[in-house]
């Protein structure tokens, strides 16, 4: 027997089908021990790369933790999965908390994903620890009194980023040509980056606005080439910066590039011959202090690759709430955050300074760094083909001076 | 200088729908034939994206431009031979799942093999640089890369229009009950077009690992434009899909172009939409009497 094939089946399936694509695969690996922590964060999509780096650091610190007896003498239990998107992250979260009894949450890169995730903790009055979502609204309109921010604010990397072109001479009276993804996290670090152009004299001369899923950025490095910017800045997520840097490269642009939200896994991808710029950054493998360095060897040992700024993310993020669990003698999500907020609550996170919670949003007061593009000339290896600067902030100036959210002030409603 | 902006940028877009072609062209060979739909066809292009990033340091990229999509035609001949040979007579939602499992098995199994994070791949140095055509300066790369896709574009058009392979498989389109009763088998000829569809995807992924970023979803990112060409273009007509993925860049060129980026993924959705209402077999469908 013959079954009739026709052209709307082919529309139907394929659609149906090309649909089912955005439900990706999810998987779940769970080890036995008493203290059960969840880790949800993308591992599909163009997040995908930097989930992966954020499961591997929270499995170094993990392993760290267990072999040094656990916290408060109990081993923890980690269950990671994909949180795939906003809803899927929501129902994950849901199902850790009621079925699999977790303690908190740990993870996440998308702020969308980021704000479904502290909803459901709140309602089950645990905690979840972001470590990879910059958006400001999180700490702002959005802000939750169960959700503890490790990642840095977009602000606070427009701050410094906008600092160091501010030094460059590249901001007053200069034009700025703006590629911005199309969603949560470009619109929010296009905010920042207005306010603080406009604070400072800069022009934007264009603000492009790029769907998620564009791979090909030909036409717009055409009308760069066209309106001859002085800086063009780029608050792209994911894949997309690499594919920019790459085409950059390829249509011989070089205007100074740069820009707000970075990640050093697009440099890498990128290449050496392509990357360029000077971009902000919560941490960075050349970081030079003690621990930084045998953090990255301890982490490289183990993976055959150096630690992406997402990995120490992950890493610290379980350090700092083992920390805590040890301090309070439990995982009970009130008293967490009676101690995230106090004034003991120092945490080392591989930095010069001791960082903290700001106990009116609950963003990690931390230094942060900027990398610039080496020559490819100087290169030696596929990994260190940028340099760093020493911390942001300097020395001389108080940690929390460049955390200065755009967003309305956090009230926490509870 | 507006016009010229604009000129340049219809121009350009008509050159990225040429990407598509690649892709597109091959998803609807094998539909035709076949009438399997190809949901794995992007995975194709992200193995010969890798592909060619494990064979240059062997051969060079000019090398790797060759070997690449050969070895994902074989790829693509094994999976036609073990797998599509077994649903080409069934309900062809079953072959969607297949193809749908494929793309999600060969996905997680570059993640496997290659890790998440993308992997770079240089271009090679003489096809770095700009070239200069009056006004219109572009990339030298994707000049060669242009005509590559032509070259081969029209390779294929040669062998479907011009030789006993392509009269064949054409009438086989049309009617394989008739082509089977002249006692000539389409098997081999199926393996054969799945192995020309596939192979094309994987030239697409070598030629374009230089420019994009190569990681294992890759090749969900281009499945969903290739798929609206198709349709655009009308299933079954090689014209068709070459004035839709033609269209398709276009789109997108002119609305970039013009400040309106941000309805350019909307927009090609919109166009397809359009024509569907117009023309339910796309712009240039042949009808073809077992799929109405």
């Amino acid at each position: 027997m013959k079954t009739r094939t026709n052209r709307r089946l082919f529309l139907q399936g394929g659609t149906a089908g090309l649909a089912l694509g955005l439900a990706a695969p999810t998987y779940l690996r769970a080890q036995s021990g008493p203290l059960k922590i969840g880790h949800l964060t993308p591992l599909t999509g163009f997040l995908g790369p930097l989930g992966e780096y954020g499961q591997m650091g929270v499995d170094l610190a993990l392993e760290e933790i267990n072999a040094n007896g656990g916290v408060g003498g109990r081993q923890i239990e980690l269950l990671k999965e994909d949180s795939v998107n906003a809803q899927t992250a929501s129902t994950k979260a849901e199902r850790m908390f009621e079925r699999d009894g977790v303690e908190m949450i740990l993870g996440e890169i998308s702020s969308a994903s980021c704000l479904t995730i502290s909803q459901v903790a709140a309602r089950y009055g645990k905690l979840f620890v972001n470590t990879g979502g910059n958006s400001d609204a999180l700490r702002g309109s959005d802000c939750n009194r169960y959700m503890f921010h490790v990642e840095t604010e977009n602000a606070m990397y427009v701050n410094a980023e906008g600092r160091y072109f501010q030094n460059e001479g590249l901001v007053d009276g200069k034009d700025w040509y703006t590629l911005n993804a199309d969603y949560a996290f470009g619109h929010d670090l296009l905010r920042a980056a207005k306010s603080f152009l406009e604070a400072n004299g800069g022009n934007i001369v264009a603000e492009e606005m790029v769907p998620t899923d564009a791979t090909d950025f030909s036409s717009y490095l055409l009308k760069i080439r066209q309106v001859e910017p002085d800086v063009v800045a780029l608050n792209l997520a994911g894949t997309q910066i690499t594919n920019f840097f790459k085409q950059y490269g390829e249509f011989g642009l070089d205007f100074t590039l740069g820009g707000f939200g970075f990640d050093t896994v697009a440099a890498w991808a990128a290449g050496a011959r392509n990357f360029r710029g000077t971009w902000p950054n919560v941490w960075n493998h050349l970081v030079d202090t003690e621990e930084s360095k045998s953090f990255t060897k301890t982490f490289t040992d183990k993976y055959g690759k150096p630690p992406e700024n997402q990995a120490w993310g992950d890493y610290n993020a379980l350090k700092i709430v083992a920390q805590g669990i040890d301090a309070i003698g439990g995982a009970n999500g009130d008293e967490l955050i009676a101690y995230f907020e106090s004034d003991e609550a120092k945490f080392d996170v591989q930095k010069t300074r001791q960082a903290y919670f700001r106990p009116e949003d609950h963003q990690l007061i931390q230094e942060i760094y900027a990398i610039t593009a080496l020559d490819p000339d100087a290169v030696e290896n596929e990994w260190d083909i940028f340099t760093t600067s020493g911390p942001i902030p300097g020395e001389d100036q108080p940690l929390d001076v460049l955390a200065q959210s755009t967003e309305g002030a956090c009230t926490f409603s509870s | 200088m507006y016009i010229e902006l604009f000129l340049t940028q219809v121009l350009n877009g008509l050159l990225d729908g040429v990407y598509y072609l690649l892709i597109a062209l091959g998803l609807s060979l094998i539909f035709s034939l076949g009438g399997i739909i190809n949901l794995a066809h992007g995975a194709f292009f992200a193995i010969g994206a890798y592909a060619a990033i494990l064979i240059t340091p062997y051969t060079g990229y000019f090398g790797a431009l060759i070997l690449a999509p050969l070895l994902v035609a074989g790829l693509g001949m094994i999976v036609e031979r073990t797998l599509f040979t077994r649903f080409y007579r069934i309900d062809p939602l079953y072959s969607l799942l297949l193809t749908f499992g494929l793309a999600m098995v060969i996905e997680q199994g570059l993640r496997w093999i290659f890790g998440a994070a993308p992997l770079s791949y240089a271009m090679p140095d003489i096809l770095r640089g700009q070239v200069f055509l009056g006004d219109f300066i572009y990339s030298r790369y994707r000049v060669f890369l242009i005509a590559v896709a032509i070259v081969a574009v029209a390779a294929l058009w040669v062998l479907l229009n011009r030789s006993a392979f392509g009269r064949i498989v054409r009438a086989g389109v049309q009617n394989p009950d008739i082509v089977g009763s002249l006692g000539i088998s389409l098997r081999p000829y199926l393996s054969i077009v799945a192995g020309i569809g596939i192979g094309l995807a994987g030239l697409a992924g070598v030629l374009l690992a230089p420019i994009y970023s190569v990681h294992p979803a890759m090749g969900a990112e281009v499945i969903v434009p290739a798929f609206v060409v198709v349709v655009i273009g009308g299933l079954g007509s090689f014209w068709g899909v070459i004035l839709a993925a033609l269209l398709v860049g276009l789109t997108k060129g002119v609305l970039i172009g013009v400040g309106l980026s941000a309805y350019s993924t909307a927009a090609i959705y919109l166009l397809m939409f359009l024509v569907l209402l117009a023309r339910p077999r796309g712009l240039l469908g042949e009808r073809i009497l077992r799929f109405e």
